[in-house]
């Protein structure tokens, strides 16, 4: 299937990534061949098979739900990774 | 040269007093500074902290101390966090990313007396199989400079072939660690999925994502897979399996032992020096006792693409995360919430990345969804069902762990899809969560060949065994730089 400039765009702005001209012509026609290639899939009957999504057959892994406190260290230091932060809080654009 | 040293071999002479910590660190360290500039596998080397961390090993072993790894230095892959270690995924947007905790299998390596010497380069975040796609250079193959160390661990395989450190850590998803490993003629194991805690590792496919050990020998690989292995409350999909002693199950003989040889692995157009590596060794195991069974798994086939459906579509989730507000490049120009997002993503990620992300948004975006991740998670089954089968009728699968040998840079970087075929003898034991390594199988035009071998799920032991087996019967060639 031939993903035309409009999707591409489309999908960009879901993906919330900025994609200069260049880009969206190169990724538009190798995302259009990648998806050429997967296509084969579809010859596979899959018609009474479950989908996979973990291979070790666990079920339901439960732990106590308790706070497990992250060391003050820590946490300063993930803190000082965000571009702006106030009370050891990260600080951001209003959102509405 | 002490670099050179084994695990086991390091051990020993610590252990001994014939060597100390802070000499075998410093063999390392002048080795870095003698080779990396051509073959370009550190991202960051931790010069001072490593002999900071040599001496006080030395002086703990004076004191009559002992952990199973004190004093040996090591490195490991760049998508590993390690505390107050800049940790980039060779990203430019974690460029300058000071990861603020250890990875649970640092903190098991260092618990056990590791000491870590330098960050290794990938693919960025661990997209590629060939470390082409690092924001910080492509890493160099030890054995010819003009060739790609395989990915996306390249920089660990590296690092161990041209004895830069005694061992190193990867992530394997679809073949990162057994592919550079095949190519760069080292030892390379990925666990069973559940095997080893992935906390800590930056995530890229969260249902085939394990770490794993890549070394000079079986024996070291046996070693710190002990180490690395166990339940993780920090990672709920840890298995509470047996770990078992794979030191001493390796010395076991494989009289009997069967081994299965997929034939759609044999005819899948490998190069005829591989093939004939593989078949010596083939050769070599049956004078040893094994038995040879062929089997067939026709929707193997298929492998490559699942996943490259499963893993865009968990890597366009995965990589969320990196939106320029909590860590990493953060680009403020923009007037609202969405501009800061899309402006820092679009500068800080790498193509492939950036491709995987597009590729996954929309496999997993309204109406595409059945037709092909659900499409793909049910093949997955197939595939997955079919090895299950054909693991109860042998004990394990040898195959080829990549049709040929390192190709040159440059050579498919611009064909994203030639470069995803790259995968198509790994990627089903990552499907199906099972234990694979590669083992070093003789030359092909003086470029190193890798022979998998897969396992049943938690069966680490008997691969290992198989492969140590025959490292012991077959010569080992040395590198000369």
């Amino acid at each position: 299937m031939k993903l035309e400039k409009k999707d591409i765009e489309h999908i960009a702005r879901l993906a919330r990534l900025d994609l200069s001209e260049q880009e969206l012509k190169e990724y538009g026609d190798q995302l259009s061949d990648v998806l050429g290639y997967i296509n084969q899939l579809q010859e596979v009957n899959t018609d009474s098979v479950e989908p996979t999504a973990q291979v070790t057959g666990l079920e339901n892994s439960l732990r106590e739900d308790t706070v497990d406190n992250w060391p003050e260290a820590e946490r300063e230091e993930a803190l000082a990774e965000a571009p702006e932060t106030e009370d050891h809080q990260v600080k951001v654009k209003r959102v509405l | 040269m002490l670099n050179e040293l084994t695990i086991k071999e390091a051990q020993e002479k610590l252990k001994n007093k014939e060597i100390s910590s802070v000499d075998l660190v410093k063999a390392c360290l002048e080795r870095i500074k003698k080779t990396d500039e051509k073959v370009k596998a550190c991202v960051s080397v931790l010069e001072e902290g490593a002999l900071v961390e040599a001496k006080k090993a030395d002086e703990r072993i004076a004191k009559g101390e002992w952990e199973e790894l004190l004093g040996i230095p090591y490195i490991a892959k760049d998508n590993i966090m390690t505390r107050g270690v800049r940790t980039t995924a060779s990203s430019k947007i974690l460029e300058n990313y000071i990861a603020p905790y250890d990875a649970t299998i640092i903190k098991k390596i260092k618990a056990a007396g590791g000491i870590l010497i330098a960050k290794a380069n990938l693919d960025e975040f661990a997209h590629g199989a060939s470390t082409e796609n690092s924001a910080f250079g492509t890493t160099h193959n030890p054995w010819d400079l003009s060739r790609v160390p395989g990915g996306s661990s390249g920089g660990s395989a590296a690092a161990v072939a041209a004895n830069m450190c005694i061992f190193a850590l990867g992530t394997d998803t679809g073949g990162s660690i057994r592919c550079p490993a095949s190519f760069c003629g080292v030892v390379g194991m990925k666990p069973t999925y559940g095997r080893a805690s992935r906390f800590g590792l930056i995530a890229m496919t969260s249902s085939t994502d394990v770490p794993g050990p890549i070394t000079k020998t079986i024996e070291d690989t046996a070693i710190i897979q002990k180490i690395i292995s166990g339940t993780d409350k920090n990672d709920l999909t840890t298995v509470d399996e047996k770990i078992d002693d794979y030191q001493e199950e390796i010395q076991k003989d494989i009289k009997g032992l069967k081994i299965g040889l997929p034939k759609e692995f044999f005819e899948e157009g490998i190069d005829a020096g591989v093939a004939d590596s593989l078949n010596s060794a083939i050769e070599k195991l049956k004078e040893l006792g094994a038995e040879f069974v062929d089997i067939s798994l026709p929707n193997t086939k298929y492998a490559v693409p699942v996943y490259y459906i499963v893993t865009p579509s968990e890597v366009s989730s995965n990589l969320a995360r990196f939106d320029g507000i909590r860590y990493g490049l953060s680009d403020q120009g923009g007037s609202d919430l969405f501009d800061i997002y899309a402006h820092s993503r679009g500068k800080g990620l790498g193509p492939e990345a950036k491709r995987r992300i597009m590729l996954g948004t929309y496999a997993l975006s309204a109406g595409y969804y059945d037709a092909y991740y659900l499409k793909a998670q049910k093949v997955r089954t197939l595939i997955k069902q079919e090895m299950d089968e054909a693991l109860k009728k042998v004990d394990l699968i040898l195959t080829p762990t990549s049709p040929h040998t390192a190709f040159k840079i440059g050579e498919q970087s611009n064909d994203p899809l030639k470069m995803y075929l790259e995968d198509i003898f790994v990627t089903s034991a990552s499907l199906a969560g099972l234990p694979a390594v590669s083992v070093p199988c003789g030359f092909s035009d003086g470029l190193p060949v890798g022979m998998q071998l897969i396992g049943s799920r938690f069966d680490e032991k008997t691969i290992l065994r198989v492969a140590k087996k025959y490292e012991e019967n077959s010569e080992k060639a040395e590198l000369k730089t």
